[in-house]
């Protein structure tokens, strides 16, 4: 694997992370990660359709004329997305109906969309693949992360398997309803954001313009 | 010999030879256009739609019937659930040999039989005009707008008896209409389940719906107060109704419920921290256990029984 291969793979995952870094891709972080199964399931829809549309778009690159781009785009990616929720209704009904209508707005997703115009229009077939990949696993690694604190503490289960008692079925926990509603994922995603800035400081953005100070305070 | 062969096989694969090489030639010009041509611009998107639509529509056509037995599979669970026939280890298909689907007419109660059961799609039905009423907004307490004027209900026999009755019930929470059956044993009166399989509600809150303990509170309960007539009696004069319709009385109650009270029999636990859920659900028994919804056909199911 060379350089480019590695580093379109490596990278999205935390130092350039679509969710964290670019902020896309929040409506559906927010919407199926109440659960680590329908989180789980999403994150392999969209890291395949990232994956296949980039190849494809890639593919077809030097042929599009710019005057349609973004439709031309736009057909690889709907037609992928719809395959995919086929399949997912023929072989996995239960998560089907749980993730119902989010894997259809695949469609929109700020991050396929996001990596075809800024990467696949550029770059050859397999790179463009790998960072479709890539991508997928960044967001994949966020929302993971956030349907595993919103199951855990939000209703005391992983993956539907009973972790922490509830007190209503005579254990000790008593979960946190708000970790339920879509509101939670937004402080999660918030505070990961938070921590990974602090952790590499360098993915802090420089303010557009200084706040100037409001009168009285200058003394 | 093989002249004659040749020469009948011969047009047909000249045609595919002079149409393959037509296609090619076009292709190599249409590739060689400046990128921004009128020509290019439309024959790219021409033929990223055909790709895209072949690769729609064969999935759509070749995982069919792989969804459409999901989707049967997972109606006849939900049945065999709410009516408790569900058990480890069972196969659905045989389970469900002994439930029989039946299409009644809603206003009348009676059964209708010049509609396939089988085919019926009672959620189809509620949208097509010609199947379906209008709910007018006083009378539509479960929040539905249109209904169809026939429903299909599932009967398990036994011994030439109808041993359960499995209704479909629909209504508004919170978020969403929420889909599910009722299930009642044979004396039209008594629960044996609800299960509302289809719902949208606050996963956590409203979609413990779904819960089995809490669905497991609905055994045994009764729809009507037919049998306290003498606590009732004033009520059901007021609002005229006739005594054999019965008045729905089963609903969902605040706090636990105490099964000491009179009159728990009628009561379900509500939801915690899910009040809107609640009543809806208790909206939708009301509904469609009253005069709208099966009353009518419960009402000959319990007078046949005599």
């Amino acid at each position: 694997m060379n350089a480019e291969e590695k580093k379109v793979l490596v990278e999205p995952l935390v130092d350039n992370n679509p969710i964290t870094l670019q902020v896309l891709g929040i409506c559906s972080a927010l919407a199926v990660t109440s659960q680590m199964s329908t989180a789980l399931i999403m994150s392999l829809a969209l890291t395949t359709v990232t994956a296949f549309s980039s190849a494809g778009i890639a593919a077809i690159r030097n042929h599009v004329p710019s005057s349609v781009r973004i439709i031309a785009q736009m057909v690889i990616i709907a037609s992928l997305v719809i395959v995919v929720d086929q399949l997912l209704k023929a072989f996995a009904y239960e998560v089907s109906k749980q993730l119902s209508v989010f894997v259809g707005l695949i469609i929109t997703n700020c991050i396929v969309m996001g990596r075809a115009e800024a990467y696949a229009m550029k770059n050859p077939p397999w790179e463009s693949f790998l960072d479709g990949i890539g991508n997928g696993l960044g967001y994949s690694l966020i929302l993971i992360s956030v349907a595993f604190v919103r199951e855990l503490f939000g209703s005391g289960k992983l993956l539907g398997i009973d972790v922490l008692p509830l007190m209503k079925d005579g254990g000790w926990y008593v979960p946190n309803g708000l970790l339920l509603l879509p509101p939670s994922a937004f402080f999660l995603i918030g505070l990961l954001i938070w921590a990974i800035r602090t952790w590499k400081p360098k993915q802090v953005e420089q303010a557009d313009f200084a706040i100037i100070p409001a009168h009285g305070e200058a003394h | 010999m093989s002249s004659s062969t040749e020469s009948v096989k011969n047009p047909q694969e000249d045609k595919f030879a002079v149409w393959k090489e037509k296609a090619n030639r076009y292709a190599q010009h249409v590739l060689a256009l400046p990128n921004d041509s009128f020509e290019k611009t439309i024959a790219v998107a021409l033929g990223l739609c055909l790709v895209g639509a072949v690769l729609v529509s064969g999935s759509a056509v070749a995982l069919k019937s792989l969804q459409e037995s999901n989707k049967s599979k997972d109606e006849k669970v939900n049945i065999l659930e709410v009516a408790g026939l569900k058990t480890e280890g069972v196969n659905i298909d045989e389970a469900f040999k002994q439930i029989e689907p039946k299409i009644i007419d809603l206003a009348t109660g009676n059964p209708v039989d010049n509609i396939d059961a089988k085919s019926f799609d009672q959620r189809k039905a509620a949208k097509d005009p010609a199947l379906s009423v209008t709910i007018p907004a006083d009378e539509d307490i479960a929040n539905i707008k249109r209904k169809a004027k026939y429903a299909k209900v599932y009967q398990v026999m036994e011994g030439g008896k109808i041993k359960a009755l499995i209704l479909p019930v629909n209504g508004y929470g919170l978020w969403s209409t929420m889909y599910g059956f009722i299930a009642l044993e044979g004396d039209g009166e008594t629960v044996i389940g609800l299960n509302l399989y289809d719902q949208a509600e606050t996963p956590g809150l409203g979609g413990e719906v779904v819960n089995p303990k809490w669905k497991a509170l609905w055994k045994g309960k009764k729809v009507y107060n037919l049998a306290k007539k003498d606590v009732h009696e004033s009520n059901l004069s007021e609002k005229g109704q006739t005594i054999e319709t019965g008045e729905v009385a089963l609903g969902l109650v605040k706090g636990n419920v105490d099964p000491s009270k009179p009159g728990a029999e009628y009561q379900v636990d509500a939801l915690a921290g899910a009040t809107l859920t609640s009543r809806g659900v208790s909206n939708l028994i009301r509904y469609w256990m009253g005069k709208d919804g099966f009353g009518p056909y419960l009402a000959k199911i319990r007078s046949a029984r005599g």
